[in-house]
């Protein structure tokens, strides 16, 4: 099966972020293997874990700090219960992605790059999904839906567990 | 006890994006509950998109295809004989005959679609690492002069002569040296190289490994995007599955050539789809792109010698080995030799992957292959070669697929990304879009890309509500100047080749002063 379905992320701890780190710190240039890994087990890079990483990899603060900020994926807040992506590139302008982005919006009530106040949504704009041929594209955890119209879009959230389609 | 009956539903993500793993879930319970024996196999889309999920099975006659296939289609094709390959409404007759595939030239993409992508049986079956075999008999350098000989061009979009690039790094003297395949496929409208990492792998494995031997290089990456997160687990499996065949690791193939590759993931910026930003990257630095020279070929990743070559570029590469240069450099005109894997994007009736000659013009990809927009409203527009690449107006569809001819026209054929756009594109909002994504992806080195998108916005905004329309106009070429001369990468360098097409063949969108009211 080729779709992507999230584990459910683990509390963040100092010490398990520091055994996170240890997994992955041998190699050529770590640092986004292990931010990655970071991310995929608590959900989103606590900022404590700045210091633990700059220890373990033998970097400055500041380069982990440049990096995990560089780069649109990490994040260090924990995400909405439900997370949505976007498609916001040329191909799915083509076929209504406009209305469609200004419909998700309108609907989960926050804007790109925001959590929902109660933690139910996070909603995230992408450039490009690779599925250009069946635009307009999103995502919803990690799924990826192709040829989405607005009404198809309220039925795909329609279809998720009660305690994720709740803002 | 009749065989299993073999099914092919793909498990390519675009498929799956419409249901393809619906339709092989009903499938498997549908046969079950009918007593049937089946094995269904997960291949690579065939690059139909508008028959996804399409479904094939195999017959005496050979495979067969339905599409598309929706799940509440299974029980009614399984009752009309669909396991014995006999006719239904959704039957597309043998896979091969198929109209749009049949018309195609398939070298890189022989085998996507067509084998179970993690299965190494298939792909040698299927032709590959015939390509391997041989370049492991000759010399370092009789490689590299073959793909030279060949001709082909860096399918990532500058369309820098292979074999030329490979020559600097076998030339190089420091050691070790590295592949790095550039497989961050951020533009919209491109979808060849996921389809290959999801439909083929070991090819992609294959034409690395040939490089490998070609450059004298030791260890290697692809550097994917987090956006391909099913592209990025089939390419891990086919990594072990290529060190448990012995393809990688230690005396590749039982040769004195040892090459390890690990598989690395992005994290959304589009700009380490730039060659030197995805070196900084692959290091754990910011995707900063670095001022050249020195040349990645010569100084690269941590300093020493690299190769850095595009999927498609890679994976074209087995066959120039395995059929002879001569084989390859026979299709095509003028400097553009062989194949090209064009993608029919966006607003378009037949989307996909066409994968032809050079030479064949964009009216026959748009219309012949692409029947059109999907919205069957006229064609207004089509962007060649990413968010970089120029829009095209109809006038111009004429216009052979050839980087010297869309160079001369002001566009570029890139990496044969198409994106359709019918009559309803507001083209100002376009040329908007361009610079907003500029703004939104540079990397912040160089101040012309960094400040001149920002002001770019700026200056498009005040000429879509008319203020001072005449002046903001020559500002907006002057700034376009700029960015074209001083930017540090393609990035800004060529962020006003769009916008510059827009003010070429679409200024009523832009000027809407003049126009007033002529446009939707």
């Amino acid at each position: 099966m080729t779709t992507q379905g999230r584990a459910e992320p683990v509390e963040w701890s100092a010490d398990a972020g520091q055994a996170v780190i240890q997994s992955r710190a041998a190699g050529r240039g770590p640092l986004l293997p292990v931010l990655h890994a970071l991310q995929e087990t608590f959900g989103y890079i606590d900022p404590q874990t700045v210091s633990l990483i700059a220890k373990a990899l033998n970097l400055s603060r500041a380069d982990v700090h440049g990096v995990l900020t560089f780069y649109s994926d990490f994040r260090t807040t924990p995400p909405g219960r439900t997370q949505v992506q976007v498609c916001r590139a040329e191909a799915c302008q083509a076929m209504g992605g406009r209305d469609l982005a200004d419909h998700v919006r309108r609907r989960l009530g926050i804007g790109f790059g925001e959590t929902s106040h109660a933690g139910g949504f996070s909603l995230d704009q992408v450039f490009c999904l690779g599925n250009c041929a069946l635009a307009p594209a999103v995502t919803i955890d990690g799924r990826l839906v192709g040829r989405v119209t607005p009404a198809r879009f309220d039925g795909l959230l329609g279809q998720l567990a009660p305690e994720r389609s709740s803002s | 006890m009749t065989s299993p009956v073999r099914v092919y539903v793909p498990g390519d993500s675009a498929a799956c994006s419409v249901g393809a793993d619906l339709v092989a879930a009903a499938l498997a319970e549908g046969a079950r509950t009918r007593g049937r024996e089946v094995e269904i196999v997960r291949n690579g889309s065939r690059g139909m998109f508008w028959l996804e999920p399409l479904v094939e099975v195999v017959t005496a006659q050979g495979r067969v295809a339905y599409g598309p296939v929706q799940p509440d289609d299974v029980p009614g094709l399984l009752d009309s004989g669909l396991l014995d390959g006999t006719s239904h409404p959704l039957s597309l007759g043998p896979t091969e005959s198929i109209d749009y595939l049949a018309r195609q030239n398939r070298l890189t993409f022989a085998r996507v679609g067509v084998i179970d992508p993690l299965s190494p049986d298939d792909f040698e079956n299927h032709g590959g690492l015939a390509g391997l075999r041989r370049a492991l008999t000759m010399t370092a350098a009789e490689v590299v002069e073959e793909v030279v000989e060949s001709g082909l061009r860096g399918r990532g979009g500058a369309g820098f002569p292979t074999g030329i690039k490979w020559r600097t790094v076998l030339a190089a003297p420091a050691r070790p040296k590295f592949v790095c395949c550039n497989a961050d496929e951020g533009d919209s409208g491109t979808f060849a190289d996921r389809m290959l990492m999801e439909g083929d792998p070991f090819t992609l494995i294959e034409g690395i490994l040939i490089a490998a031997v070609a450059v004298g290089a030791t260890e290697g990456f692809v550097y994917i995007r987090s956006e391909y997160p099913a592209a990025v687990a089939t390419m891990r499996r086919a990594v072990e599955v290529a060190y448990e065949q012995g393809w990688l690791g230690q005396q590749v193939l039982g040769s004195n050539h040892s090459f390890d590759l690990e598989i690395r993931v992005g994290a959304g910026a589009y700009i380490c789809g730039e060659e030197t930003a995805m070196l900084e990257s692959i290091e754990g630095k910011r995707g900063m792109v670095r001022p050249k020279p020195p040349i990645p070929a010569l100084e690269g990743l941590f300093g020493l010698p690299t190769l850095v070559n595009n999927p498609l570029s890679l994976a074209s590469v087995p066959t120039v080995l395995a059929e002879g240069a001569a084989f390859y450099r026979d299709f095509g005109m003028g400097r553009s030799r062989g194949t090209q894997v064009f993608q029919l994007a966006g607003n378009i009736a037949r989307g996909g992957i066409v994968e032809t000659a050079f030479g064949i013009t964009l009216d026959q990809l748009l219309n012949d292959f692409g029947g059109g927009t999907a919205t069957a409203r006229p064609i207004r527009a089509v962007q060649v070669g990413g968010p970089l690449g120029a829009y095209v107006p109809p006038e111009s569809f004429g216009l052979p697929m050839d980087y010297e001819e869309f160079v001369a026209a002001g566009a570029m054929v890139g990496h044969g990304g198409i994106v359709v756009f019918d009559d309803t594109v507001d083209m100002g909002q376009q040329a908007r879009f361009a610079l907003e994504f500029c703004a939104e992806e540079s990397c912040g080195k160089c101040t012309p890309c960094r400040v001149g998108a920002v002001r770019g916005v700026e200056v498009i905004d005040k000429i879509l509500v008319g203020q001072d329309v005449a002046a903001n106009l020559v500002l907006l070429d002057d700034l376009c100047d700029l960015m074209t001369d001083g930017s540090l990468c393609a990035m800004g360098g060529l962020t006003p080749m769009p916008v510059r097409s827009v003010l070429k063949h679409f200024a009523e969108d832009l000027d809407r002063t003049s126009n007033a009211g002529s446009r939707p």
